[in-house]
């Protein structure tokens, strides 16, 4: 772990602020209506590689986002129950996440420079500045 | 990178308000997503994710947000659809807490100063962006009618990215909006007559879903309606994604690729497409008006039924503008003198159809056919209006 440490990873920023915790992280789309419960914040999609797993407060991390575009909505809900991500870093978005990551006030980035599947580990402390457009090992 | 004209780049920085700060923020986040380099201007905006069935509880908190934070529209803003007729819910057994849930969704965009309009079809009701205007429409159908028959110009927005254009006045300058991308490489040679609505509905179901978002081209349509190529569009918008498409010598645009591909639809196509859309059974309810009914469309459903009682319920969907003159016209009377309703405001679509009782519906849109299958659970009975109102 130590030779991770402070590695400062550049991204485009999408949705401004900014903010720290824990990485939890997916190769696998995700749908925030009907695949995330607002109430508790956790991932309800049958199958998914994070199903059971709570988002609220983490810093997730997933390729993109994936079904109804309601879902912008749902992740105002979250942040509105206290149970969104406190931060969200894309691969490559598209208008869901950015949308719902904006009107929720959700620090986000995406297009991270280095390969984020290798570097970043579930469980890991990282800050996530989107002001900046950078995520802080 | 977004390069921001100095008005833009101080609705970014908050200085006209959090509701504006908070769109611009929007806007640029798509400009970046799809490579726009500038924002350009739009003359009106029309908004989707106006039924309760759609949103839910979670838009609904959304827009009571937005309101908090002062919003209010720069431009002419339109309303698509809510989920209920706004003056008769209760005769049409519509649940009352979902008539409380749409009303305050209705009240939000009100406050935001949105023209309560609730149509699928602002261009049947005077709203025609002219030749070459751009402009920020959500609604699948409207979006393919401004582009393809008006020659306007929009991308297919989202609920958010249309509120946030008409909050701000602008667009990112991307997809439809640029020359380039007003382009098609699939041609259809129409080797069939297209005789009734249901036929362009037909029509639109089956290109669509070959097409997907490319601009499909037809030639061999000798003769459409406004009302038919409202139909085909609405049609190809929801069984593919289709946004822009051209008649050749009918829309007011023509572009094709040089290495275009060719394809033909005969009688046959047209056959087989027709027969899968529908189940063949006598429908509960026949439902008109898929995309909103024009008033021209009324007048002929009325000398229709006037002459002869259908056999099942029936719905005319419409814009409360035209149901207005189709009351001052006569001819809301004699549908409900022959069992109908003029019903405006909502549509088949997206009012709660299920909870009010209805299983087997009728339709002549290739739109209305894909959806009330996918979203309202409905077995579809599909045709000409002279056949499914008196199977």
């Amino acid at each position: 772990m130590e030779n991770v440490k402070n590695i400062e990873i550049k991204c485009r920023s999408i949705a401004r602020g900014n903010a720290s915790g824990e990485v939890l992280i997916t190769k696998e789309p995700i749908s925030f209506l009907g695949g995330i419960d607002p109430k508790t914040g956790k991932v309800t999609e049958k199958g998914h590689e994070l199903e059971g797993k709570n988002i609220a407060g983490k810093v997730l991390v997933f390729p993109h986002g994936k079904g109804s575009t309601v879902g912008s909505y749902v992740m105002l809900q979250l942040a509105k129950n206290g149970t969104a991500p406190a931060a969200i870093i894309n691969m490559s978005t598209e208008p869901i996440i950015a949308v719902g990551a904006i009107i929720s006030k959700i620090p986000m980035v995406d297009q991270p420079e280095k390969d984020i599947f290798l570097l970043l580990k579930n469980g890991m402390q990282i800050t996530v500045d989107a002001n900046k457009g950078e995520i802080i090992v | 990178m977004v390069i921001l004209s100095d008005k833009e780049q101080k609705m970014f920085d908050g200085e006209m308000g959090e509701a504006t700060r908070q769109s611009m923020e929007i806007l640029i986040a798509l400009a970046k997503i799809y490579n726009a380099k500038r924002m350009i201007p739009v003359t009106s905006a029309q908004v989707s994710g106006v039924s309760y069935k759609t949103i839910g509880d979670a838009g609904l908190e959304y827009l009571e947000d937005l309101v908090q934070k002062g919003a209010k529209v720069e431009i002419p803003t339109f309303l698509n659809p809510a989920g209920m007729d706004i003056m008769q819910w209760k005769k049409m057994n519509v649940p009352e807490d979902f008539a409380k849930k749409q009303i305050k969704i209705l009240d939000a965009y009100s406050k935001i100063g949105i023209m309560q309009s609730c149509t699928c079809t602002p261009y049947f009701i005077g709203i025609r962006p002219k030749k070459g205007e751009h402009i920020a429409w959500a609604e699948s159908s409207a979006v393919a009618f401004a582009n393809s028959v008006l020659g306007a110009r929009t991308n297919r927005e989202g609920g958010p990215s249309a509120l946030a254009a008409a909050i701000c006045g602008v667009t990112p300058e991307y997809g439809l909006h640029l020359d380039e991308s007003r382009v098609s490489n699939f041609v259809v040679d129409v080797k069939c007559d297209l005789k009734t609505t249901a036929d362009f509905g037909a029509l639109g179901y089956a290109i669509g879903k070959l097409a997907k978002d490319n601009p499909p081209a037809f030639t061999g349509i000798k003769i459409a309606t406004e009302e038919q190529l409202k139909v085909l569009g609405a049609s190809m918008a929801a069984s593919g994604s289709v946004a822009l498409f051209f008649v050749k010598g009918i829309t007011p645009e023509y572009n094709i690729a040089s290495d275009a591909e060719k394809i033909t639809f005969t009688e046959s196509d047209l056959k087989t497409t027709k027969s899968k859309l529908d189940t063949g059974e006598k429908p509960q309810l026949v439902t008109l008006g898929c995309p909103h009914a024009s008033i021209n469309e009324i007048k002929q459903v009325a000398e229709l039924v006037g002459k002869r009682k259908p056999t099942c319920e029936f719905w005319v969907c419409t814009a409360r503008k035209t149901k207005e003159t189709a009351d001052k016209l006569g001819y809301t009377k004699t549908i409900e003198t022959a069992g109908g309703k003029v019903v405006a405001d909502t549509c088949m679509v997206v009012c709660p159809l299920k909870d009010m009782g209805y299983d087997i519906t009728g339709t002549n849109s290739g739109k209305a056919a894909k959806y009330l299958q996918d979203l309202c659970k409905q077995r579809v009975v599909f045709g000409k209006l002279e056949e499914i109102l008196y199977r």
